[in-house]
């Protein structure tokens, strides 16, 4: 009989589609599991709301949860529960080491354009404060693009929501 | 949720579904490849906010997000006049965008009040999501602010924010082609 850690332990083993450097369970989206006769059940929430990784991610799991013998009934929430402050310490530090600059923890109030220009940001190469905000949009929703001044390089941050 | 709060969950699905759409049609064209990035992203959260009120709204009415989205009537639909317009012009691009974050906010604020839980934490979520796309609104008001041809274009557009969702211009039905015209053509059985 599959156990909820033994779950765990396999969805953990699921990379963001993504940015694969990062584990489901690491980027904070499993937010509870559950096991009962069998049935296998995944609480789940999405990063943004246009990911196009959802079904990805969706597929994935349950495919993970029938190879442990379950049935997986994976349950979508749209609430606003997922946070990048889920981020798990040991997936912002794999986020950094790959060149995504982790997001920075949510605010009381919502992020402004003085904020996101100032030099509040850590390049992930360098580790240098003196970067600049490119573009507050990347290659996907949950990305910015920076450039640092001191080693000259772009990078992404990851936004903070 | 009620009926009334449906009809205006759908409102809004509406004019996400639509603006999204106009806005990715920048995708490849725009005046800078920041800008390319900028509006295929936008786009692409606004049509994930459309897909997730539609959801919502299926499940209180039946049937599906999809049937919502694209299996309407064109003139079923409750966006309102300014999502519709297929803008060629950089300025008025900025300007449509300008308005439409601000009046998004003030209704997602409202929305955010909901006494339905699940509508609350939706809008609370796309709300997060929106800050973006207002940050970036602002950031080109900034710029263009003093140039004649965006003041007018604000001027020329902010009336058709408030035009009835029962009226629809001409380019809707044309975007409703397009938009539809793929699952339309389906032989009969499909499966999506």
């Amino acid at each position: 009989m599959v156990t909820a850690a033994q779950v765990w332990e396999a969805l953990a083993e699921i990379p963001d589609p993504e940015i694969p450097v990062i584990s489901l369970v690491d980027l904070g989206v499993i937010r509870d599991v559950g096991v009962e006769n069998g049935t296998v059940r995944v609480d789940f929430t999405p990063t943004f709301l246009g990911c196009p990784a959802l079904e990805v991610m969706r597929d994935a799991m349950a495919e993970r949860i029938r190879a442990l013998g379950g049935e997986p009934e994976i349950n979508v929430s749209t609430d606003d529960s997922w946070s990048t402050d889920r981020i798990t310490p040991q997936g912002r530090e794999r986020l950094r080491t790959s060149g995504f600059a982790p997001p920075a923890p949510r605010a009381a109030a919502a992020p402004t354009l003085v904020q996101l220009r100032s030099n509040a940001f850590r390049c992930p190469y360098c580790g240098s404060t003196d970067t600049r905000l490119d573009n507050i949009f990347g290659p996907t929703p949950c990305r910015s693009l920076r450039y640092c001044s001191s080693c000259k390089q772009p990078f992404e941050q990851f936004k903070t929501i | 949720m009620n009926e009334q709060e449906a009809r205006s969950l759908l409102d809004i699905a509406d004019d996400e579904l639509i603006l999204g759409w106009r806005d990715s049609e920048w995708t490849g064209i725009a005046p800078l490849l920041e800008e390319d990035v900028a509006f295929s992203s936008i786009a692409q959260n606004e049509i994930g906010h459309a897909r997730a009120l539609y959801e919502l709204v299926a499940r209180e009415r039946g049937g599906t997000a999809d049937e919502l989205a694209f299996d309407r009537a064109p003139e079923e639909y409750r966006c309102a006049q300014i999502v519709e317009l297929r803008l060629l012009d950089w300025e008025k691009t900025i300007a449509r965008h300008v308005l439409y974050e601000e009046a998004d906010a003030i209704r997602l604020e409202r929305l955010k009040e909901s006494d339905d839980a699940e509508v609350a934490g939706l809008a609370a979520k796309i709300d997060r999501e929106e800050t973006y796309h207002r940050l970036h609104a602002q950031m080109w008001f900034e710029r263009l602010k003093d140039e004649p041809r965006f003041t007018a274009a604000l001027e020329e557009l902010r009336p058709l924010l408030e035009t009835g969702r029962d009226e629809h211009s001409p380019e809707l039905a044309e975007l409703w082609e397009e938009m539809t015209m793929v699952r339309r053509s389906q032989p009969a059985g499909t499966k999506w």
